[in-house]
């Protein structure tokens, strides 16, 4: 065998070719790994299914009884507004009893209930109309009860209307409106945060795991002693991983542009170019903790702790953040995602809003650079 | 640095290194070593476990920094500028790390491409790799799906890629079967013979380290010796001698009690003989009366008698097994139920997973007392026979009957009356020795005043008093094999499955293992045991060699050997017979599979 001769290209030549080899090594390990895919493609593909579908936190078809006890024009009024509404999926009732009896079997979960005295009081002025909610889901109970209040309201705006009275004299009608998601759906503010989940999991939970487990095999042992750098070692799962980020990313606007039509009202270059910002934060996430723990059950378990549980929980996707006890508020700025989501709420649902993007983005940028370099500063080619 | 040491593949000055354990105490590796290797020629290191040969090699790797003194590389001062050590040398360390998800050819390729090999350079060179490997038809199978020997010469091929001005090898024979390892030695042969390369290597087989130009026994983290085989093998020269054990007499049992005389540094079956090697000292009236009706014959000392006396030496104070001569309870209490004279008796057994046939028509059977010895090339069906015997897995076909109990029928019964000792170490790691000890008693249902008892026994016995508070998972190797040897005695059972028991492990503690093994055999223990050491076969009862699932000898050890090619250079030991045997099966295969 002859001795090598020096690579062709120069040092840079070489460096390059290595994390070629390196790239493409990570990609056919990443297509033949059941459970990479199932992190990188199939969840992403459940959760939209899942939220998109199933998790809507919207009310509709709810089933709910009418109890009639007065049979006036009125209240008669009253129960076609349920009946009609397509948030409820009213049945009409003549008396209490049987509509407990369908609240205990579970059949309906909600009465509304119309006294028999209810025309001669809405006649005063002073009708009441009773609503029974069942407890044990307290965020269904509560939507009912919005709704339910919503539709009485609106009947009494507008039999107040019939009559010609001035808004002052007859009920206080509250008149609501949401904006950037007039329709109320919940897919409008789900799908926007299904993509910080998307690219969390791939990027910080994925990337931990894949690190740690050469670590765990010893690959990391034969290959360290190789002309490879811990730079391009780094590079060469980074690259990968960024790819599979922006894949996951694409099926989730895709999915939620065409599938459940939420508005994407800013531009799309801001909203790839922010998600590429987030997704190197969650890379350098993702390697840091693996580069520390070296080992794949840890690695796996700190990623979820840091990364996935406070993009879901702390990020304003799920739960608002200025309704946080302060201390917690004050947590919720330690967590990227919270910028990424206020910068996808914006682009989504209001446009490219430079006041909110450029400040989120900048956040983002900060943290990115110093994960990265945190990563790289951890991972040394020792063993001890 | 003087010029000559510029040249030298591997110089060390004074090296330190420490480690902090999980408990928090401080170990030292390595204390002062200095060391050279030279070039162009093969370097073995040996030593018994924890001696430091692993964090040596890390050091040389770059991998880890030394805490004192001077390690240089090729001329390099290794923890200044690991870069440039490792882009110069070839390293392999115990565990290779292949990409199991990675074809062999995608394996290869990405260390060429790491490696900046490319072109015409890279067909000629895998060309070379695959003839001299015999990989050529397994291009395009995972790495994951080869077998253990393969894998290793899999990961010997991948830091060949180019030609590394030094070979750094981590034990690269250990788990591998002898023909396996063979092939690897002729692998390393030729790299040294015909391009001058320089190789270091550890391993814990001997007659490994006597084919090696120079050797360094490390001990406790320093160098007791470096020098050539020849310097070591001198020290016991005119010492050696073959005892021919009297009729009737079986050599193995000889051996154990010679083991623990104190004027016997070594004492191991061969041939149905005892090789022993005596110390430098006169003889003890002891000694004389186990030799007495005995044969002595001087025969030529090997390297390992000359690593055996070193290590006996400086071992002398570290107690081994409680001697014979002491007045410990002998003899195992009556067995619980009479126990047929054949302890296991399998007759057309077959396993198969999918298409492939694991095990193929297997028949054997085990008398009571005997040790039994399940030999193999890697992927024999070693394994799976032993977890069908211990009904772990369930049987294709054919019939299993243990302690005279049909498996089939009543799995729960006959697994009271069987130990099992894993090829893993599976007890668990974090919590202590006595932890260990006591869930497995319960787990066997031993309670009160035996269950004391058992307990008391094992830490006697094994002698794991001292490390009773200590997490198993930070136990010595040889410790982890006892503890695991423990457990599986603890109820007592008639029948004890060890599975590879002694891979990896050093000359001493087998030698350790065999001495409590031949004794639990006397007490009427039925032995079972796979083994890639050859020589290990001599201390068995009857031997089985499987290949491909099928069984293709059975016999004494003197039967087996009989069957050995004579090439008139020396007298064919237990290997070259199971090479043998294993060549013409796969020949006749192969023939069958033509015809």
């Amino acid at each position: 065998m002859s001795e090598v001769r020096p690579e062709p290209g120069g040092r840079l030549g070489a460096k390059l070719r290595r994390l070629d080899a390196l790239i493409r090594k990570e990609s056919r390990q990443l297509f033949r790994d059941p459970s990479s895919i199932a992190i990188g493609i199939v969840m992403p593909v459940m959760l939209v299914l899942l939220f998109g579908f199933g998790l809507s936190l919207d009310v509709k078809n709810v089933p709910v009884a009418v109890v009639l006890e007065d049979p006036s024009p009125g209240a008669r009024r009253i129960a076609a507004g349920f009946t009609l509404s397509p948030y409820f999926d009213a049945r009409l009732v003549a008396s209490m009893p049987q509509a407990r009896n369908l609240m205990l079997r579970r059949e309906i979960d909600g009465i509304i209930r119309l006294r028999p005295d209810f025309a001669r009081q809405h006649a005063q002025g002073t009708a009441e109309v009773q609503i029974l909610v069942h407890g044990t889901d307290a965020n269904t109970a509560r939507l009912i009860q919005g709704y339910a209040r919503g539709a009485i309201a609106q009947f009494a705006a507008r039999t107040a209307a019939e009559r010609g009275e001035r808004a002052e004299a007859g009920p206080v009608a509250i008149v609501s409106r949401l904006w950037f998601n007039e329709a109320n759906d919940s897919r409008y503010f789900l799908v926007p945060g299904l993509i910080v989940l998307v690219i969390t999991l791939i990027g910080a939970f994925l990337t931990a795991l894949v690190m740690a487990r050469e670590w765990e095999r010893g690959t990391l042992e034969t290959l360290f002693v190789t002309p490879v750098r811990a730079d391009e070692i780094l590079l060469g799962k980074t690259i990968p991983y960024f790819l599979l980020g922006m894949t996951g990313l694409v099926l989730c606007v895709t999915a939620g542009k065409y599938l459940f039509e939420v508005p994407l009202r800013g531009s799309l270059l801001v909203l790839v170019l922010v998600s590429m910002l987030y997704l190197l934060v969650t890379l350098g996430l993702g390697l840091l903790i693996s580069s520390v723990t070296k080992s794949q059950f840890v690695a796996s378990q700190i990623a979820l702790l840091v990364s996935f549980l406070p993009a879901m929980m702390l990020s304003g996707f799920l739960f608002d953040l200025n309704s946080m006890p302060t201390a917690i508020y004050l947590i919720t700025f330690l967590v990227p995602a919270r910028y990424y989501v206020a910068l996808l709420q914006t682009l989504f649902l209001a446009g490219d809003v430079w006041s909110v993007i450029l400040p989120n983005a900048a956040v983002l940028a900060v943290a990115a650079v110093v994960f990265l370099l945190l990563a790289r500063a951890a991972t040394q080619k020792r063993l001890a | 640095m003087t010029p000559a040491a510029a040249t030298l593949p591997l110089v060390a000055r004074g090296v330190t290194k420490r480690f902090r354990r999980a408990a928090g105490d401080e170990v030292a590796a390595l204390k002062d070593v200095s060391l050279e290797t030279h070039a162009g020629a093969l370097t073995a290191l040996v030593g018994p476990d924890s001696a430091g040969k692993t964090t040596l090699m890390r050091l040389a790797a770059g991998l880890v920094a030394p805490d004192a003194g001077e390690l240089t590389i090729l001329g390099i001062d290794v923890a200044r500028r690991p870069q440039e050590v490792q882009d110069r040398v070839g390293y392999m360390p115990q565990r290779f790390g292949l990409y199991e998800d990675l074809s062999v050819q995608e394996n290869l390729d990405l260390y060429a491409d790491l490696h900046g090999v490319s072109g015409r350079e890279r067909a000629l060179r895998y060309a070379e790799l695959m003839e001299m490997t015999a990989l050529g038809p397994f291009r395009d199978r995972l790495a994951g799906r080869l077998s253990g020997g393969m894998k290793q010469k899999l990961g010997l091929a991948c830091t060949l890629v180019r030609s590394p001005e030094l070979l750094l090898l981590d034990e690269p024979t250990v788990g591998v079967d002898p023909l396996s390892r063979r092939e690897l030695w002729q692998i390393m042969r030729r790299l040294v013979d015909e391009r001058g390369l320089s190789v270091l290597i550890t391993t814990s087989y001997l007659d490994e380290a006597e084919r090696c130009a120079h050797v360094a026994v490390l001990h406790d983290g320093a160098v007791l010796v470096q020098g050539p085989p020849a310097t070591i093998t001198r020290e016991v020269t005119g010492r050696a001698f073959l005892a021919v054990p009297p009729e009737g007499a079986k050599a193995r049992d000889l051996q154990a009690l010679l083991l623990d005389a104190p004027d016997i540094v070594e004492a191991v079956p061969q041939a149905g003989r005892v090789r022993l090697v005596r110390a430098n000292a006169p003889e003890t009236a002891a000694t004389q009366e186990l030799l007495a009706g005995c044969t002595l014959v001087p025969t030529q000392a090997r390297f390992e008698d000359g690593f055996m006396a070193l290590l006996k030496a400086r071992a002398r104070e570290r107690s081994t097994v409680a001697p014979r001569a002491s007045p410990q309870p002998r003899g195992r209490p009556p067995p619980r139920a009479a126990l047929p004279e054949v302890a296991i008796s399998v007759s057309d057994l077959v396993r198969s997973f999918g298409a492939f046939i694991a095990v193929d028509h297997v028949s054997f059977s085990v008398r009571q007392g005997e040790i039994f010895g399940l030999l193999g090339p890697n992927g024999a069906g070693k394994t799976t026979t032993f977890r069908m015997l211990c009904g772990l897995l369930a049987v294709s076909s054919g019939s299993l009957r243990v302690a005279g109990v049909d498996l089939r029928k009543a799995r729960a019964s006959a697994r009271e009356r069987i130990g099992y000792v894993a090829q893993k170490f599976s007890l668990y790691g974090q919590l202590t020795v006595a932890e260990n000890l006591e869930f497995f008693a319960s787990a066997y249902g031993l309670r009160g005043a035996r269950k004391e008892e058992r307990l008391a026994w094992a830490a006697r016995e094994f002698e794991l008093a001292s490390f009773a508070a200590l997490p198993s998972g930070q136990l010595p190797g040889g410790f982890k094999q006892r503890l695991a040897m423990a457990t599986a005695l603890l109820h007592e059972p008639d029948i004890l499955f060890l599975d590879e028991p002694t891979s990896g492990a050093d000359p001493l503690a087998r030698r350790e293992f065999w001495q409590r093994i031949t004794r639990l055999a006397e007490e009427g223990v039925t032995v079972i045991v796979t083994t890639h050491f050859m020589e290990e076969a001599e201390y068995c009862d009857r031997v089985l060699i499987l290949d491909a699932g099928k069984v293709l000898a059975e016999g004494t050890p003197a039967e087996i050997r009989a069957r050995a090619p004579e090439d008139g250079t020396h007298v064919p030991t237990m290997e070259d017979a199971f090479v043998a045997i294993v060549e013409a099966g796969r020949n006749g295969a192969r023939e069958r599979g033509v015809g």
